[in-house]
């Protein structure tokens, strides 16, 4: 099994007939996901890409049995579409959208909790590249060729530094169960470690790479579940060593403001955790293999 | 984005922060009449630049007749200020903000942040004002007070209580407390803002409880609904190349090394200047042109990166995925035969159809050096530094 999402997971695109989620969800389809229709109001009865466009979420879920849907919508309005799905009982979300304001994340997060625990909405980003579980389905704007279907799971902020790693180990023939882009904002759907646990309880899955950088508590969090709860080995790499104090470097959560949020502080701080740490970007694939080596994985 | 002391002030003030009676000058005559009109017989003159630490950095001069006031901002007006925050280069002094002196009893800290592991508002109180935050929790970590705000019902009044009572302020003056703590709490609820510091907040000998000196930041992302923010915006107090970039949607930002870097993706540009770091070079900037890295993109990321007098080698790192190297390549010609570059180019490119990339570059008249990984590429940009 690969997590989140598998070969027949049925996928609603919420901005579905704009150009960015046309693009992604044509993308999508010729990767072969299983997408099932789109939501945009205001179009319902519309068919675009062969697909019925609904008014809302709710009727989308009800006429397609859809579980998940990609969020591509402007982020004036994208806490907004989140809500909906989380209220029309779909069950993960991933939200592309870059640039929603910490507020209305923490709006969002706030909202999703209303719900018991057995029909709460996982969310994953914004501001992310989505997943892949490679082989099965995309529900990204990944290019899914890099992807090698295989073992390691993959847990990323950055979507290019994902696609790094991914051609990384592709290179030396590894390949991947399923690779989540958490993304880049301060406050997000789904932390490092909701990640990881999803990999340390996937029978598929044999060995995680996160990939982490400078601002924030998630990848030490993480580190820390694994120390106490992992039993698989977990390899990361943290990026933004020369990043300076006070800054944001692009991601709006790459920031350093407090102790243990620098690249050194993290690297120091996970290791203390056991976790192995590739010493740069550019050996994350050697960093796994040699890992898998040493515990008879490969 | 930041704005200025007078600025948080009278945002703070417009939520029920009392702040001590001051107003903006922009020249010496202007200073003088200000200080008349404000009355009384001590003013501050305090520089407008976005940066703490001013008053070290002779940016605060208390002053004891309007003349004097006069004369401090003739020596203020159009200097750079270079604090411990600024850099060496400084920031200009375009206002000054004249201010009646406060009679000081004990100066505090209050500051709001958000807290990203429980997604919550949080309050950091001390009774150690006048120190930044950081050294307060270095050297006397057990003032420090606490209180996660659970945003869906706001701060409450017995919170702000409990941190005015924790701060030792007096029985009589608690509800007066209580309420400034609430107002910057609003403030930074209301307003999309990611930081709202008050430091010193200070309890005066006319039991007065005043935030004499602010600082705000803003959520970018919530610009587009936060108009009266957005014009506070002063683009003076911020690096120019970094206003440029800003103002076409590229994330930069300038460092002292001599490598310019290009390329698409924050992570991997964070990654990128750390493999220059590690073969022993120092990047020029942070520059993340976006996950699509279009042509026009890299014409424009070329054109910032040629405006930066510091940089001495280019590299380019390119992940194409959606995109294509061939695309990308293509981009990179195009953007070479608008811009000149005189220094030595090194172009990495990676992902979807690499060699077709490569060999589009190889074949074009462009100079530059060839590189596969993020470690050559590194390597080759240090190397090519001489």
């Amino acid at each position: 099994m690969s997590i989140i999402i598998h070969k027949n997971t049925k996928i609603l695109v919420q901005g579905f007939t704009g150009k960015i989620g046309s693009f992604h969800a044509e993308e999508m389809i010729k990767y072969g996901s299983n997408v099932v229709g789109g939501v945009t109001p205001g179009k319902g009865g519309m068919t675009h890409l062969n697909l019925p466009v609904f008014n809302t979420v709710k009727e989308a879920v009800d006429q397609t049995g859809a579980s998940t849907s990609i969020l591509f919508v402007p982020p004036a309005f994208a806490a907004d579409s989140a809500m909906e799905a989380a209220d029309a009982g779909i069950k993960t979300c991933v939200a592309i959208t870059d640039g929603i304001p910490s507020h209305d994340m923490v709006k969002i997060k706030r909202y999703m909790r209303r719900y018991p625990k057995d029909k709460k909405m996982g969310l994953v980003g914004p501001n992310c590249a989505g997943i892949i579980s490679p082989g099965k389905s995309m529900l990204g704007i990944m290019p899914g060729h890099i992807y090698k279907e295989g073992k390691i799971g993959i847990v990323s902020r950055s979507g290019t530094l994902g696609y790094e790693a991914a051609q990384q180990l592709k290179d030396l023939e590894i390949g991947v169960s399923t690779s989540v882009g958490i993304g880049g904002d301060p406050i997000n759907g789904s932390s490092f470690r909701d990640i990881i646990e999803k990999f340390e309880n996937d029978d598929e899955t044999i060995a995680v790479l996160m990939i982490g950088e400078i601002g924030g508590p998630q990848e030490v969090e993480a580190g820390q579940f694994a120390k106490e709860n992992m039993s698989k080995p977990v390899i990361a790499y943290i990026a933004g060593l020369t990043a300076p104090k006070g800054r944001v470097m692009g991601h709006a959560g790459a920031i350093v403001s407090a102790y243990g949020e620098s690249a050194i502080e993290k690297v120091e701080l996970l290791k203390e955790c056991g976790v192995t740490i590739s010493k740069n970007p550019s050996v994350m694939g050697e960093a796994v293999k040699k890992v898998l080596v040493e515990n008879n994985l490969n | 984005m930041d704005i200025h002391e007078y600025q948080a002030k009278k945002i703070l003030s417009d939520f029920g922060v009392k702040i001590p009676t001051g107003g903006i000058v922009y020249s010496p005559e202007n200073a003088e009449n200000k200080a008349r009109e404000i009355g009384g017989s001590k003013w501050v003159v305090k520089a407008q630049v976005h940066s703490g630490a001013r008053g070290k950095a002779g940016g605060i001069i208390i002053c004891n007749s309007p003349l004097e006031v006069a004369d401090a901002t003739d020596k203020l007006l159009g200097k750079k200020l270079i604090t411990n925050q600024t850099g060496p280069e400084g920031k200009i002094i375009n206002r000054i903000y004249i201010e009646e002196a406060t009679d000081i009893k004990h100066e505090l800290y209050l500051g709001l942040v958000f807290d990203r592991s429980s997604e919550s508002i949080m309050v950091v109180a001390s009774t150690e004002g006048g120190m930044s935050v950081e050294e307060i929790s270095k050297e006397k970590p057990e003032t420090i007070i606490r209180s996660k705000i659970e945003v869906a019902v706001g701060i409450q009044q017995f919170q702000a209580r409990e941190i005015a009572f924790g701060l030792g302020i007096e029985s009589k003056l608690i509800s007066r407390a209580a309420n400034t703590i609430i107002g910057c709490y609003k403030a930074f609820s209301e307003l999309d803002a990611t930081m709202v510091e008050v430091n010193p907040l200070v309890v005066s000998h006319q039991d007065e409880i005043l935030a004499l000196d602010c600082k705000m930041s803003f959520d970018n992302n919530a610009m587009f609904r936060r108009d009266e923010i957005a014009e506070l915006r002063d683009k003076t107090q911020e690096n120019s190349n970094e206003v440029y970039a800003s103002d076409r949607g590229m994330n930069y930002v300038s460092l002292d090394g001599n490598i310019g870097n290009i390329i698409n993706g924050a992570g991997l540009a964070m990654a990128s200047m750390d493999m220059i770091k590690l073969a022993g070079g120092q990047p020029a900037n942070f520059l993340d042109v976006g996950g699509g890295a279009t042509p026009e993109k890299i014409v424009k990321a070329f054109k910032l990166i040629s405006m930066d007098t510091k940089v001495k080698v280019i590299l380019v790192n390119i992940f194409a995925g959606i995109n294509r190297c061939d695309w990308v390549a293509e981009g990179i010609i195009q953007a070479l035969s608008k811009i000149e570059i005189k220094h030595p180019l090194v172009i990495r490119l990676a992902g979807t159809n690499v060699e077709k990339g490569n060999e589009i570059l190889k074949k074009s008249n462009i100079n530059y050096i060839e590189a596969s990984t993020l470690e050559d590429a590194a390597n080759k940009a240090v190397k090519a530094l001489g």
